[in-house]
């Protein structure tokens, strides 16, 4: 039975974000990357057309969401954290990072691994790596957050 | 056609990712806990990903072009240079202390939750600082930080 995040569920739904990717380069020649995308609706010198497209993205994305929530609400997250400095930190180093980094989890991992493009293995790599050291660091070595 | 697709593809990596798991921030962080109480469901999500991604790759690259637009766009540099590493790094630390990565923060929006739209609106500020402090994205690299050049 499919409940999001268990195995089944986990390996079906990477299936459909791999879909999404693989159709997104052959239908418009693009690496489907959430990160670029999203800078790219708001970085100046963005040209209209280009940010047409990306807002198209981002509402189908809302979309989706939604109709997501209206079959498995449990799948969406209602409050993450009453820490809301370390929620504004974590999205500042998020999204600056992503893109200095030139990609997040779709652009460089799901597309760029599919590529075997060295900058790519790389950069998930690394991220994958301080992720875990820094649950490792917040969990273990600091006792948890309030 | 090409604004209809882009709407349909957020769409499909958006039920994608809820029901992979992704969307939910205390599984994201139980899965990155490899030194704790372990919860390894997610790295299936990356698995199917790049299992589906690789073949259809490999059955788009070497088409004149793509079905709606006249050119292939895809990244061509190979180089590992500073900002690729300081950049994930960033990430990966914000990934850890928040269980969001981009993709799934933005599909939680439609939870109306306000601690994802915090989350979403830092992350905005945080592309638009990288812009006005790190100004080309290539080019302009320090030389000797890329090596194979």
């Amino acid at each position: 039975m499919l409940e999001p995040g268990n195995i089944p569920a986990a390996l079906f739904g990477g299936a459909l974000i791999g879909l999404a990717a693989a159709l997104m380069l052959a239908f418009n020649g693009r690496i489907l990357g959430v990160s670029g995308i999203a800078a790219g609706l708001i970085a100046a010198g963005s040209p209209a057309s280009e940010r047409l497209l990306r807002a198209a993205f981002l509402l189908g994305m809302l979309g989706g969401g939604w109709a997501l929530g209206q079959v498995f609400p449990q799948a969406l997250p209602g409050a993450i954290s009453s820490n809301h400095l370390l929620l504004g930190v974590a999205g500042l180093m998020v999204g600056f990072g992503t893109r200095l980094g030139g990609g997040c989890t779709s652009g460089h991992g799901v597309c760029g691994m599919a590529r075997l493009s060295p900058r790519s293995l790389i950069a998930t790599a690394v991220f994958m790596l301080v992720g875990i050291l820094t649950v490792f660091v917040i969990r273990h070595v600091m006792g948890g957050l309030a | 056609m090409k604004i209809l697709s882009f709407f349909l593809l957020g769409a499909l990596f958006a039920v994608g990712l809820g029901i992979s798991g992704m969307t939910q921030p205390q599984k994201v962080l139980g899965f990155l806990d490899v030194f704790g109480a372990w919860d390894p469901a997610l790295m299936f999500v990356m698995g199917g990903a790049v299992a589906v991604n690789f073949i259809g790759f490999r059955l788009t690259v070497g088409r004149p072009h793509p079905l709606l637009a006249t050119r292939f766009d895809i990244p061509t540099r190979r180089d590992i240079d500073w900002q690729l590493v300081t950049g994930a790094s960033l990430f990966g630390a914000g990934w850890g202390l928040a269980g969001f990565c981009p993709g799934p923060a933005l599909v939680a929006l439609a939870s109306g939750s306000t601690d994802v739209l915090l989350f979403v609106g830092a992350m905005f500020i945080g592309f638009l600082l990288k812009d006005l402090l790190i100004k080309p994205a290539s080019p302009a690299m320090p030389a000797g930080f890329a090596p194979g050049r």
